[in-house]
């Protein structure tokens, strides 16, 4: 089981990396925010494994309030470029 | 036996946010990519939730990860769609060997006007070359 877990992590953690590396030469801003989306979903699986590594289920709010923010941070940027704010791309 | 479920839900979730990250990466406009990430980290997401409902055996806690489940399974298409949308009338770029952009002929980018398909049927089975359309 430990083993399981720490390949696991292991390899979400290289996907954030990936993810990180699309945030910083993401070309256009729509593309920033679908790593940040990407991103925040990719945290709640973490959270998910860590809260089965230590036994800890009281992380699993944690996961669901990420999740929350997530879809509320799309929603915002979503609207913020239709809107057409400053953006420097 | 839950064990080996448990195993194979959380190696397999994280394979696949793995792919989900490396579409992310590799993909070359801004809509495959969307379409490379909403259903596999939504599917990765799920698998592990679910190995965490197995995990704990409390009910409130299984009723907790199935209620990351629902609502992730709820929002995720909801945020594609919504950003995906921004990003067309922002007017990202589609990939160079996209072979049918169907909103082009009918969609007024200024005024927002989406015409039915049938005023446009003889646009919309000519295929739209990149650069043609653009009259602003």
């Amino acid at each position: 089981m430990t083993s399981v877990i720490l390949l696991s992590l292991v390899l979400m953690t290289l996907a954030l990396c990936l993810v990180f590396a699309r945030l910083f030469i993401g070309p256009s801003l729509p593309d920033r925010v679908v790593a940040l989306e990407l991103f925040s979903s990719m945290i709640v699986g973490i959270i998910g494994v860590v809260a089965i590594a230590t036994d800890v289920p009281s992380l699993l709010d944690v996961a669901i309030v990420m999740a929350l923010m997530a879809f509320m941070a799309a929603i915002g940027f979503a609207r913020f470029l239709e809107r057409g704010g400053p953006r420097d791309d | 036996m839950i064990e080996f479920l448990k195993q194979g839900l959380i190696l397999s979730g994280a394979i696949f946010m793995f792919l989900a990250s490396l579409g992310l990466l590799r993909l070359p406009d801004l809509l495959t990519r969307m379409h490379a990430t909403t259903k596999a980290a939504t599917l990765g997401a799920t698998l592990i939730m679910l190995a965490v409902a197995l995990h704990f055996t409390q009910v409130a806690f299984v009723a907790r990860a199935f209620g990351v489940i629902i609502f992730i399974m709820m929002t995720a298409p909801v945020a594609a769609h919504v950003i995906g949308r921004a990003g067309y009338f922002v007017g990202s770029k589609l990939w160079s060997g996209t072979v049918k952009d169907e909103l082009r002929p009918n969609y007024d980018p200024l005024t927002h006007e989406l015409k039915s398909g049938l005023d446009t049927e003889a646009n919309a089975r000519c295929k739209p070359k990149p650069g043609e359309g653009d009259t602003h």
